[in-house]
């Protein structure tokens, strides 16, 4: 396998990225194809909680939330995974213990990733062993902004290794990248690496997920894909709140990687508030009558 | 400069602060007494009323957080700025047919309509609530608090003042509302949005929709997060009368009908008009001794 120069650039036609996004926005998706993407879309969620104020109660209800997302619809998909903090690793764990959910933990000093690396490969070696089935590690934006492209490179395949079976996620923090050929470069790298998924954002930077961001990592992925044949997952997290942005990122998806990517083993959304709009999307599609957060629970 | 063409306004919907046109692109005709075209309003769909009642949604806490005293103020800027629009309104109401004498009068009666409703702001409070003796050594009160977003039918007849006395007892209160202007004439209703709009009152506190009662009123009775209904025209028939009340059941929404035949005799003020849209609540606070 050919490894990229990162010393070049791949650039990155500006314009071309923000009307090709915006021409996707404009599909109409309704009815029964509404229903099954607000389905899909559903069971894409990382159901997430990333506050310093996490209790294991909060997680512990979080994880009912994942189990069964509204109790009107009971044959309802479940989200993909639970997302949170290490420390709550063990407590996510055994609330989920007998399901399909799988358990992700933030990890390698998340979210500014300013820590040694001895203490990041600690770190997801303990919330691996804890029970977390995919790990999201940030990379070191300062370093790459650096230009010191060879340093992000070892320490994402050193976290691989450190992962073992578990799945890594990459969160690239697209909003410290700065432009879209930064986006760019870091997802080949990350993907050069070892990352089984590209994530756009922490969501503790503003902006976060963006839908042009995410195109530029799609085709990224589809590149990779055409260079090596291993298919990388991507997942944007961070302000995706609604239910109708969550449909423009799966036909974005769709029209950039294809089918072979919509499913929750490629594609995830890192939101908290997203699956509630879903579920008041599902139920108005099922009833007819427009519904109120008033009766849908916040975990 | 006889060869000038006239700027026509265009009539569009008050949502948010803001006076988008209708989602659906569709638009009806508003006729004048010699049954000329007078302008074309918005015929709004349900997701105009969707988007409406967000935006309700999010003004109504950050509403209902200010004095009683500054909801007062705004209400009086309100009439302050209807004051001096005066002239227009005057002659809009003379296009559909009033003279000028009657429609001087139902401005000025919904100017002071307002200036009635303001003064209550902070005194419907004192009125209703209550301290009650309680066998316990608690100091125990019940207050009116606003039940939150309310959905209006304005009245068919007295396009702007029919409006403003629907309005101002349910804003003043607190809460935030969706206004279905009167089907045929719309045009005073959207005019009274550019003077909401330029007295202090905050985008999303009141939201004004034009279009048909048929076509919205199954949404506008069965929105969960929508937490009243309110009309007043006596011409509603029993089977929608029968559909509204059936709809609000949903989520026990509160269905205030009041038939009121004369908008400008006093009877059609009153502060019950506040409390129909206030839930109490009471407190039990301890006290020693």
């Amino acid at each position: 396998m050919k490894i990229s120069d990162f010393n070049q650039t791949v650039s990155i036609d500006q314009v071309g990225i923000e009307e090709r996004v915006a021409r996707l926005n404009s599909r109409s998706i309704k009815k029964e194809s509404k229903v099954q993407a607000l389905k899909l879309a559903l069971s894409m969620v990382d159901l997430t909680t990333l506050a310093g104020m996490d209790t294991p109660g909060k997680v512990i209800q979080l994880c009912q939330k994942a189990k069964e997302p509204y109790a009107g619809l009971p044959q309802l998909p479940t989200v993909a995974a639970v997302c949170v903090y290490p420390n709550m690793v063990s407590v996510a764990e055994k609330a989920l213990r007998g399901t399909d959910i799988n358990i992700a933990s933030v990890a390698t000093a998340f979210p500014s990733g300013m820590s040694t690396l001895e203490a990041k490969l600690e770190e997801t070696k303990k919330v691996v062993e804890d029970g977390a089935d995919e790990v999201d590690m940030v990379i070191s934006r300062g370093e790459f902004l650096k230009g010191n492209y060879s340093y992000v490179y070892d320490e994402i395949a050193a976290v691989k290794e450190a992962c073992g079976d578990a799945h890594l996620k990459v969160i690239l923090e697209t909003g410290e990248l700065q432009t879209y050929e930064n986006v760019r470069k870091a997802s080949d790298i990350a993907m050069h690496a070892g990352a089984d998924f590209i994530k756009t954002s922490t969501g503790k930077v503003k902006p976060a997920a963006t839908q042009p961001v995410t195109l530029v990592m799609l085709e990224a992925i589809r590149d990779y894909f055409y260079d090596t044949g291993r298919m990388v997952g991507m997942k944007p997290a961070g302000g995706i709140r609604k239910a109708k942005q969550a449909i423009q990122y799966l036909v974005i998806v769709k029209e950039t990687l294809g089918t072979d990517w919509l499913t929750p083993d490629y594609f995830r959304f890192g939101a908290s508030s997203l699956a509630n709009d879903l579920l008041m999307q599902i139920v108005k599609q099922k009833t007819g009558v427009y519904q109120s957060a008033d009766y849908f629970s916040n975990d | 400069m006889s060869d000038r063409i006239e700027v026509l306004k265009t009539y569009k919907t008050y949502v948010g602060g803001n006076f988008p046109r209708t989602e659906s692109g569709r638009y009806y005709k508003v006729y004048d007494k010699d049954d000329n075209v007078l302008a074309n309003a918005c015929q709004c769909s349900r997701k105009d009323l969707r988007d409406a009642v967000v935006a309700a949604g999010d003004a109504q806490p950050g509403w209902n957080d200010r004095t009683a005293y500054n909801r007062g103020q705004i209400l009086y800027r309100i009439a302050e700025m209807l004051e001096t629009r005066k002239a227009q309104f005057i002659e809009e109401l003379e296009t559909i047919g009033y003279s000028n004498e009657e429609a001087e009068e139902e401005v000025n009666t919904s100017i002071d309509r307002l200036i009635y409703y303001a003064g209550w702001s902070d005194k419907y409070q004192q009125v209703f609530g209550t301290i009650n003796p309680v066998a316990s050594s608690h100091f125990n009160f019940s207050m009116p608090e606003p039940m939150g977003i309310v959905n209006i039918w304005a009245p068919e007849e007295r396009p702007l003042l029919g409006l403003v006395s629907v309005m101002a007892p349910v804003i003043v209160g607190g809460n935030s509302c969706i206004i279905l202007a009167s089907e045929k004439y719309p045009l005073s209703a959207v005019s009274f949005a550019e003077v909401l709009n330029s007295s202090d009152v905050p985008g999303g506190v009141v939201n004004i929709l034009t279009g048909y009662r048929d076509e919205l009123l199954e949404h506008m009775t069965t929105h969960m997060d929508v937490n009243a209904f309110f009309y007043t025209d006596t011409t509603v028939d029993e089977e929608a009368r029968k559909q509204i009340d059936e709809n609000a059941t949903l989520n026990l929404k509160r269905v205030i009908r009041k038939p009121i035949e004369d908008w400008l005799a006093d009877d059609s003020q009153s502060p019950y008009f506040i409390t129909d849209f206030q839930e109490i609540k009471t407190t039990w606070h301890p006290v020693g001794l």
